[in-house]
């Protein structure tokens, strides 16, 4: 029987403005707790919210980007709930009437591109922060956070398996950094997420109830968590055994969810219009004026660089997916005129590294000028292809120029046709076995002569020239 | 004279020219507090020794040669639900005993950057839910007519503060009535301004949606001026008008020619005291001779306004309420098992029973499942109510009705009886639903001698209209001239 998991996702994304949500206080991550909070934003008696205009327009570029229809009319509820976090007790976010509505995002996917429905964005205040660990029976309240404007992006439950909630989740984020308004930092929570997931058999005779889970803190714990949850429910379908509509919790130590509580336990919000704000009421001027301003998003950018770099459509994918590599690969590719070499070294070295070092594109230590130099000292023959990668090394670690490396370590490929017969003739001396197994046909005798030649000159022999040496000699 | 029973024009006037200091003025009603206090019960929180410190700065600035502004330098009281910095404010409720906020409400600021003296914090219903100033969690304040009688409520310590010349003006705030009744109940001038019209920043919020600060004056004179000094837009509270303000004082005007009263019949029917219906309708009849015209009219939403006021306010009350949980602030139960022990125990300590009543219907009202029911058609019932008002005035100047369906009752008598003690504000809800300015005023005594109140209503932002109304009815009678002690 064929099975189909349903995954809509929730999620949660912290706006980059300087200020917060209702009040003056700063958004900087890692400040002391309890050093950015004011009255308002911990819910002293007698205070009103105001809101940051910013904070609306960049829920209304947020929109936008996700291809929404903005709303003319959108209001702010309360959504009252018990939690030491939570200082007013109830959460300042939008119900009935969302700024945003009916939006989309394009995913590629094994099978080809998929379209995943938003179902809407809403803005509303985060919460503060609770700390449990070595204050003994005691948890402490940090309400540095508590305020920090955030949008809640909804989708429909479009995709199919963990995978595609996990393309989902890349492109979102690249959209998110795209338009620069919020950094995306799972690590430091300003993106969250909340997963629901179910399974149908493809029949409709058999569903499972929906999981949620709550506040994923990286991607790979969210796609972790998906990859358990669809083998659970897709068991629960074969085995007709029953599911429950219930919220769980990864645990990352097990690899498993475990339930937290079921439906008949969940809150009740009793939402209702926050009666300390007016309405928000945007004009069609505004939202288009916000529309002109936005930047080339992903989806275009992949499509220019096919057409102006003749990229192939992988290279062009991997090198949009970042704003911060896609600008650097195009300041590289303004210096270097091939595009593709430049878009093989930033897929291949650069992003091993990154990976490596856990670091983004942003983190790279050299202006992408260096990059290019370090191109064209390849093609000059001043470096062979196999020093480059010595010298990339270098670049990461120090940040010099390639240029300052070669000189520095004294890099520069031996072209000189005297200077490496010196050579090949001192290694033809002393490995006269290999030349009597070359001489009989064994021809990996070459590779390793040439090993020893690279020995010899520290890698700098041009290895064409060197080649073509020994050939010659070994012929003689 | 003595100095305490003179309004705060007459105060202000005096000060300003030098014939008192601000010294004589603020010990003379320090005096009068210290003799009248122990029987009213007005003050949660008096301090005079620094009320007289801030009466020698005020003579100071005015040996310097500083010019007062308008109703400056005056000792005051504030209800103990507007945020003093490091003065308590309770609330009247032992959650908030030890609340001393960090910041001053606006209007406090206002007041306070007039160098206005604040005595102290009066008596109020806890977290404003009342209307006898009894479900306060620290005292009952007596009526200064009758002081086995209540001052009404919930702002029942500002209301008799004035009338007992314990202060020459108060704050007080009004979410059904909380103003207008008091100040019925205790003869003096009580005005709840259009919603929008003063900030709201630093009140602790009843009902966000129908509160409302205003004044509590001797005369209109003084209600005018204290609303030039409180009234305004406040980048603090997006929910305040932005506008121009206009000078009320300009409004003072002794002639009504020409306007047009309306009198609605909902307002004389079953339920309001014929002595207080015959004083209105003298007080109508007397603006009619000084040149109005006024009409019988219907407001036929009025039967539902007490229903959707008490779901609206208390639905928002609900949420309001919720941060006194035993986190962050106020009281926290002292023995508890867990989290959620802790929010079932300070919450069960900490609130008194009228609270907590409104608290449990709001919660219902907004609950799944019966939001549509209540909350909900509470709101449409406050659309319509909002309309009825509007038609009316497209033909009307102002409205004018009773106050309160009866004079000041006895302490105790609707306490136990949630309903009754409801109805007391049946005239006075639907103003705040529709968020209309409304001012009441004396206009004549009961049969026991206790003050009763006229209610003039006027259109949103046209509180000029309702004081020109009330100006030219105080010109030509007397009624305000009473004191509690000359009966």
């Amino acid at each position: 029987m064929d099975i189909k998991t349903l995954i809509g996702l929730e999620v949660h994304a912290e706006l980059a403005t300087k200020s917060k949500m209702f009040c003056s206080c700063s958004t900087q991550f890692g400040a002391e707790p309890n050093t950015q909070c004011c009255p308002i934003c911990t819910g002293m008696p007698g205070v009103l919210p105001v809101p940051n205009k910013k904070a609306i327009e960049y829920a209304v570029r947020a929109g936008l980007a996700l291809n929404c229809t903005i709303s003319e009319f959108s209001k702010m509820d309360r959504k009252n709930y018990y939690y030491p976090d939570l200082p007013k007790a109830y959460q300042i976010s939008q119900y009935d009437l969302p700024l945003c509505v009916g939006g989309y995002i394009d995913i590629e996917t094994d099978s080809g591109p998929k379209r995943i429905n938003i179902r809407r964005v809403h803005i509303e205040e985060d919460a503060g922060k609770l700390l449990h660990e070595g204050w003994g029976d005691s948890s402490l309240v940090d309400y540095n956070r508590s305020g920090v404007p955030l949008i809640e992006i909804v989708t429909e439950p479009d995709m199919n398996s963990a995978a595609e909630a996990g393309a989902f989740l890349d492109k979102l984020k690249a959209i998110l950094q795209y338009i620069e308004v919020s950094d995306c930092k799972m690590e430091e929570g300003s993106l969250r997420c909340d997963v629901n997931v179910n399974a149908v058999s493809s029949d409709g005779s058999r569903a499972t109830a929906i999981t949620e889970m709550k506040n994923l803190n990286s991607f790979k714990a969210a796609i972790k968590a998906m990859e358990y949850e669809e083998k659970r429910h897709h068991d629960a379908i074969v085995h007709e055994t029953a599911t429950v509509h219930e919220t769980r919790r990864w645990d990352e130590a097990n690899g498993e969810t475990v339930p937290m509580r079921s439906k008949e336990e969940a809150h009740d919000y009793r939402y209702f219009p926050e009666p300390d704000l007016v309405p928000i009421v945007l004009s069609r001027e505004y939202v288009e004026e916000i529309r002109k301003s936005l930047p080339e998003l992903p989806d275009e950018k992949y499509r220019r660089f096919i057409a102006q770099y003749g990229l192939p459509e992988y290279d062009a994918m991997v090198l949009t997916s970042s704003k911060d590599l896609a600008n650097y690969f195009e300041e590289c590719a303004a210096i270097y005129k091939d595009a593709k070499a430049v878009s093989n070294w930033l897929m291949g070295d650069v992003l091993r590294v990154l990976n490596e070092k856990s670091l983004s594109p942003s983190d790279i230590p050299f202006p992408p000028a260096y990059l290019a130099q370090l191109l064209e000292y390849i093609d000059e023959g001043t470096i062979s292809t196999t020093i480059a990668k010595k010298v990339f090394d270098e670049m990461f670690a120090t940040g010099k120029a390639p240029g300052t490396i070669i000189e520095e370590q004294g890099l520069v490929q031996i072209s000189d046709e005297d200077a490496l017969l010196k050579v090949v003739k001192q290694v033809l001396e002393e490995n006269e076995q290999s030349i009597a197994d070359y001489k009989a046909g064994k021809k990996k005798a070459m590779g390793y002569l040439v090993g020893q030649a690279m020995k010899l000159t520290k890698g700098k022999a041009n290895p064409q020239l060197l080649n073509k040496l020994l050939e010659e000699e070994l012929n003689k | 004279m003595e100095l305490y029973r003179l309004t705060a024009c007459q105060a202000y006037d005096m000060l300003k020219k030098r014939e008192i200091s601000c010294r004589e003025l603020t010990q003379s009603v320090i005096k009068r507090i210290e003799d009248v206090e122990k029987d009213i019960d007005a003050y949660l929180y008096l301090d005079t020794e620094q009320a007289l410190k801030q009466a020698d700065k005020v003579d100071r600035l005015i040996a310097s040669g500083k010019e007062l502004e308008p109703l400056g330098g005056l000792p005051i009281g504030i209800k103990d639900n507007m945020c003093t910095k490091g003065m308590t404010t309770t609330c009247a409720s032992r959650m908030l005993a030890n609340f001393v906020p960090p910041y001053d409400a606006t209007v406090v600021k206002k007041l306070k950057d007039r160098h206005d003296i604040i005595l102290g914090k009066l008596n109020m219903d806890e977290f404003a839910m009342g209307s006898s100033t009894e479900t306060s969690a620290f005292k009952k304040t007596k009526n200064p007519w009758d002081i086995s009688r209540v001052p009404g409520g919930s702002s029942g310590g500002s209301a008799a503060a004035v009338a007992a010349d314990e202060a020459f003006f108060t704050l007080g705030s009004d979410t059904g009535g909380s103003i207008r009744q008091p100040a019925s109940l205790c003869g003096v001038v009580g005005m709840k301004p259009t919603y929008g019209a003063i900030s709201r920043y630093g009140l602790i919020a009843f009902a966000s949606s129908l509160d409302q600060i205003g004044p509590f004056t001797k005369d209109v004179t003084d209600c005018a001026m204290v609303l030039n000094a409180i009234a305004g837009h406040d980048a603090n509270d997006s929910t305040s008008a932005v506008r121009e303000c206009p000078d009320y004082k300009s409004a003072l005007i002794d002639d009504v020619k020409g306007l047009k009263i309306g009198v609605p019949r909902e307002y004389f029917g079953q339920g309001i005291n014929e002595e207080v219906k015959k004083a209105v309708i003298d007080a109508i009849e007397l603006l009619k001779t000084l040149g109005a015209d006024y009409e019988e009219t219907s407001l036929k939403y009025t039967d539902y306004a007490l229903s959707a006021y008490y779901l609206i306010a208390s639905a928002e009350a609900s949420s309001n309420l919720g941060r006194y949980d035993g986190v962050k602030y106020g009281y926290r139960a002292a023995n508890y098992e867990d989290m959620i022990d802790m929010y079932k125990k300070t919450r069960s300590e900490g609130f008194g029973s009228e609270v907590k009543r409104r608290i449990m219907l709001g919660t219902y009202a907004l609950s799944s499942g019966y939001y549509d029911a209540y909350y909900l058609k509470a709101l449409k019932v406050r659309t319509l109510i909002t309309e009825d008002f509007k038609k009316a005035f497209e033909k009307y100047d102002v409205l004018i009705v009773p106050t309160s369906p009866t004079t000041a009752f006895k302490i105790g008598e609707r306490i136990d009886n949630p309903m009754e003690m409801y109805l007391s504000d049946v005239c006075t809800v639907p103003v705040n639903i529709a968020g209309l300015p409304a001012l009441s005023m004396p206009c004549g005594f009961d049969s026991r001698g206790l003050p009763i109140g006229l209610q003039i209503i006027g259109k949103a932002f046209d509180e000029e209209t309702i004081l020109r109304v009330a100006y030219t009815f105080e010109k030509n009678t007397k009624f305000h001239n009473k004191k509690p002690d000359e009966r």
